[in-house]
């Protein structure tokens, strides 16, 4: 027996780099549209140039006789086949049928109308253009507000109100609250709709191999194994003859944690054909055609007591849905309303949803997803609030905290936060601004004429989706781990990473569990033939279930390798560790190695023992976890030109234990990009006829890296009960705690002029407007 | 983004070019970074596109008797970093920094983005605040045309069919005068909301000449002639530049409606000639 060095380093909470890295900045990595199969066809979507029509007829006879087209398929084609699938349900929802091509009618700008297959992309994008439309064209509907109102044009004439469904929320005793109030604040807040822009578009190739009635089907997913089930089910196939795999992903945000018309239409076309095809959607289409985010109309009310104690809070929320539900579309809003109490300890809550249909493209999760508005909108309130009371921001908050010794705390919209301390980011963050001599500054400033701002936001998310009861389709997550003959190790994970490195995090977690080096550990995903069921990667869930998964997986696996270990050394009292399992009696030890090919050559096996090392674990989480922060944005606004300087951002986020410090700053940097996104620049503007007015990237402004402040980031950590990790999840932190932040500054900024509230982006146009009226809105 | 059939041709000559263009139904594509993005949407569908880009002689910058000479092909980058402008012209170099991004600024010309006559375009600014001509050129033809002649409306310029930019002229500026670009970019294009240009030359605290380029306010970019005749004839800065803009229309979009833009022009010009000011000797 060899003597074996054990490793004693460990790597989780180390800056480990991302192994997924060099493949992706060498340009070696497969993205779908690096996807050729011999054979492979092309198919251009022709969608709809109005929001609202009737289709009068269909001509592709031009387009079909241009050499190269191979197919064009219409709604007739495909009626029989199953809907794009809407998998939230809420009590009386109306659900309209949403077909993969229009029938005889069109509800958005980019509604697909036909696809025309072609030998190659170029013939296929000609012959779009010469399918003609005839339309009878309807009145349309774009603004939420407008569509519920009366007489507006109906999307779905079965639902001439446009109102998909009403959702009512009470926790508490909310009209006393308001009753007991010494106060109560107002304000109407819009959290604009976003476009998620993903740098990769969508794109699916089907190919469909007659002889086995089987079809795999690459799609630039975050779900690919709901999306086998799904589109399984739309095209009347078995599941388990569909393979959906997902090559690199360049982006989603949430815009690819759906099932669109696109994957199951070219499933249907490669049948049809007998050829594999391709379909990629160009920038365009991404625009009008891929989910947008956001979409909110909302009338909060605050009560509160005059010393500051917050009472109660109101909410009216009109969510734009857009003109069909894609996978979760109504389900969005349900989140803000859950985390509307933020971190408050107040118990009274009362809220209304109404989704309003208009004649849009969908909207469903984006980054965040019902969180960044919530937290917008409760954080824009107790500023509000504290400027009505003169008090300070920070101290109003800190006033109304929930407790540390009040965890696990129930709110009123029924949720139980795992743990936190509320106050110590806030006490962090306000001590890196020496938050005392800052405001000193900004009287200095505002003498000097400048209009200096000053803001925060204290959020709190909800992460780690989710426990199964509270998702449609199952809130569990899976890994499978294998050490091979070699004692090389394979793990398995039913997440589908695409940018959160869990191909790294996952093997410093095995490599730590299992003792093994790093190098040794191989990270798959994103294969349905290859991995076992999974849900997916979404609602910051990667590491908080899937890890956790995976942390029981490795707990089997190293019960069993110990017990191989025992047997080899003949004895009952090892211990395994350090990659080696030791005697503790003699100090003889065996190999991580030696113990794998013992348990695959299988010479001899511990009692009731199965050759093989493989465990699978599928994990129910118990909770949600609960991560919370608080960012302070420091910003100068330009008097003269309404533009704004972000002099400082600090981010103090508290996501528990962080396996990765590199990835977690990492994840905030981006987050934080696309909430000074939302907060700054960005905004899906359609006009009266539901066209698409911010159509192309340059009219939507996302954030470009010279446009980044220096993000001040730093942690606390409470870790979370809910997991063996102790981990809350942060893919969507920086996104929920920018904009708040950013307004919040930019309204303290111009306070001295009146301003108390502004809706988002906060243009330079739209500020010095503010100025030129003299602060009234 | 796949745009139509098209014939692509590389001309080996001027001549060659020239001739190809003689009819003025082929397309000229000189750096691409309008023209590629307008055809891949199918805006632009041209059947026939010459691409002038390589074609030997007319890319370079020279200077003699007072003028520096930049061919047509010249990229926005070779522009910015010429050690001949930069010296002689530095009011042309800074407001070529301004253009797009590094890749633009890489494969873009400057003959390419003249012709273009974008009204959100930065040269145009410089260039008239320069004074520079245009030398145009067809099978027929070789005339030189003023920058305020050259620029007639939004995408609109004076060259007519089968005509060829061959090289922008630009005065030297004098070493004590001071030069100026500041620009509002739009965040999603890059393109000048407002482009403002400026030089000025003083006596003492008297300035002796002042010129001032505007970009981006309105169909096309316009010097600011009462502006700047206030400035010369000794009125403080922001009365001269309170009249930025006046008689001129002005653009409006979902960016900037049209009573920004014009009070952008004149904060912006204002900005510009205090700065030139002070680099004024």
């Amino acid at each position: 027996m060899a003597t074996t060095i054990t490793k004693t380093e460990t790597l989780v909470g180390k800056r480990i780099r991302r192994r997924e890295d060099p493949r992706l900045i060498t340009g070696t990595a497969c993205y779908l549209d690096d996807i050729k199969i011999p054979g492979m066809h092309h198919a251009c979507i022709v969608r709809s140039t109005h929001a609202a029509a009737k289709i009068k007829g269909i001509s592709s006879q031009a387009a079909s006789e241009l050499p190269g087209v191979v197919a064009i398929f219409t709604g007739a084609d495909i009626a029989k086949l199953g809907a794009v699938p809407c998998a939230a349900s809420l009590p009386g929802l109306r659900v309209p049928h949403h077909h993969l091509l229009a029938q005889d009618r069109v509800y958005f700008v980019g509604h697909p109308i036909a696809v025309v297959v072609a030998t190659d992309r170029y013939i296929a994008r000609d012959a779009a253009d010469l399918v003609e439309v005839d339309y009878d064209v309807l009145p349309a509907v774009a603004d939420p507000e407008k569509a519920i109102a009366a007489g507006a044009p109906p999307v779905h004439p079965e639902w001439p109100d446009n109102v998909a469904f009403t959702f009512h929320q009470e926790g508490g005793d909310t009209e006393q609250a308001f009753r007991d109030a010494e106060i109560v604040v107002k304000q109407r807040i819009t959290s604009q709709r976003l476009i998620p822009t993903a740098m990769e578009t969508r794109g699916v190739v089907a190919e469909w191999r007659p002889g086995d009635k089987a079809m795999t089907l690459w799609s630039s997913t975050q779900i690919p194994h709901l999306m086998r089930t799904m589109v399984a089910g739309i095209l009347g196939m078995n599941e388990n003859l569909l393979r959906v795999i997902t090559p690199e992903v360049g982006g989603g945000f949430g815009s690819k944690l759906n099932v669109y018309a696109e994957e199951a239409l070219m499933g249907f076309v490669a049948m049809k054909i007998g050829k594999p095809v391709k379909w990629v959607e160009s920038r365009r289409e991404n625009f009008t055609c891929t989910i947008h985010g956001r979409g909110h109309v909302d009338y909060f009310e605050l009560a509160a007591k005059r010393d500051g104690t917050m009472l109660g809070l109101k909410l009216k929320l009109i969510q734009d849905l857009g003109a069909y539900h894609q996978l979760l579309t109504p389900a969005i809003p349900t989140l803000s309303v859950l985390m509307m109490p933020g971190l408050y300890r107040f118990k009274n809550i009362s809220a209304e949803i109404v989704g309003a249909f208009t004649n849009c493209v969908p909207t469903d999760a984006y980054r965040g997803a019902g969180r960044p508005e919530a937290t917008h909108g409760i954080e824009r309130m107790v500023d509000i609030l504290a400027a009505e009371l003169k008090m300070d921001p920070a101290e109003i908050r800190l006033k109304n905290f929930v407790g540390n010794d009040e965890f696990p705390f129930p709110t009123a919209t029924g949720l139980m936060y795992d743990s936190g301390n509320y106050a110590a980011p806030l006490h962090q963050a306000l001590e890196t601004v020496s938050y005392e001599s800052l405001r000193k500054e900004q009287t200095a400033a505002r003498a000097a004429g400048k209009l200096m701002g000053i803001g925060m936001s204290t959020y709190g998310e909800i992460c780690a989706m989710g426990p199964s009861q509270a998702l449609p389709a199952g809130g569990w997550e899976s890994a499978t781990v294998k050490v091979e003959p070699t004692g090389k190790v394979t793990v398995l994970t039913g997440c589908s990473p695409h940018g959160q490195g869990e191909e790294t995090t996952f093997a410093q977690v095995a490599a730590d569990e299992l003792g093994c080096d790093i190098d040794d550990v191989m990270v798959i995903h994103g294969d349905t033939a290859i991995v076992q069921y999974g849900i997916g990667t979404f609602g910051s869930r990667g590491t908080a279930v899937g890890g956790a998964a995976l942390f029981y997986a490795l707990q089997d696996l190293k019960a069993k390798m110990k017990k191989f270990g025992a047997m080899l050394l003949e004895s009952e009292n090892v211990v395994f560790g350090g990659g080696a399992c030791v005697d503790e009696a003699t100090g003889k030890s065996v190999s991580f190695a030696e113990m794998a090919t013992a348990a695959y050559h299988a010479k001899k096996l511990p009692p009731n023992t199965e050759p093989g090392l493989v465990a699978t674990h599928f994990w129910e989480p118990p909770n949600f976890t609960f991560p919370f922060g608080a960012h302070i944005v420091v910003t100068e606004v330009d008097r003269e030109t309404g533009a704004i300087d972000i002099k400082r951002y600090v981010a103090v986020d508290d996501c528990g234990k962080i396996l990765n410090p590199l990835i977690v700053d990492g994840q905030v940097h981006g987050g934080v990009a696309q909430g000074l996104g939302q907060a700054l620049w960005e905004e899906a503007v359609y006009d009266e006829n539901g066209q698409l007015v911010s159509g192309e990237l340059t009219d939507y402004a996302i954030p470009r890296a010279p446009y980044m402040p220096w993000i001040e980031s730093s942690h606390t950590t409470t870790p979370s009960p809910v997991n063996p990790l102790g981990v809350k999840g942060v893919g969507e932190a920086g996104t929920i705690g920018c904009s708040p932040a950013v307004v919040n500054s930019v309204v303290d900024a111009l306070s001295p002029l009146g301003v108390r509230h502004i809706d988002m982006p906060l243009t330079p146009q739209k500020i010095w407007n503010l100025i030129q009226q003299g602060g009234r809105a | 983004m796949i745009p139509q059939e098209f014939e692509y041709t590389v001309p080996a000559t001027l001549q060659e070019a020239l001739t190809l263009v003689a009819d003025g139904e082929r397309k000229i594509l000189a750096g691409g970074m309008s023209l590629i993005p307008l055809m891949k949407l199918r805006l632009a569908a041209p059947s026939e596109v010459v691409d002038i880009a390589r074609v030997p002689g007319l890319g370079g910058i020279e200077e003699s008797g007072g003028v520096v000479r930049i061919g047509a092909t010249t990229t926005h980058h070779a522009v910015e970093s010429s050690p001949i402008i930069l010296a002689k012209c530095p009011l042309l170099a800074e407001c070529a920094s301004h253009i797009g991004d590094i890749q633009v600024r890489n494969v873009g010309t400057m003959g390419g983005s003249a012709a273009h006559a974008d009204p959100a375009a930065d040269y145009p600014a410089a260039l008239l605040a320069l004074d520079a001509k245009f030398r145009l050129v067809s099978a027929t033809s070789d005339r030189v045309v003023e920058a305020a002649d050259f620029f007639v409306d939004a995408f609109t310029t004076a060259l007519e069919p089968g005509e060829l930019i061959v090289e922008i002229q630009v005065p030297v500026e004098e070493a004590s005068e001071g030069p100026r670009y500041e620009k509002v970019a739009h965040p999603a294009s890059g393109f000048a909301v407002i482009g403002v240009a400026a030089r000025i030359k003083k006596s003492g605290d008297r300035i002796t000449m002042a010129r001032i380029g505007v970009t981006g306010m309105g169909p096309r970019a316009f010097r600011a002639r009462e502006a700047e005749r206030l400035l010369e004839s000794g009125s403080d800065v922001a009365a001269a530049i309170a009249t930025v803009g006046n008689g001129e229309e002005v653009n409006s979009d979902l960016y900037a409606a049209g009573d920004y833009r014009r009070h952008l022009a004149r904060v912006y010009a204002g900005r510009a000639v205090t700065t030139a000011l002070s680099r004024a000797s």
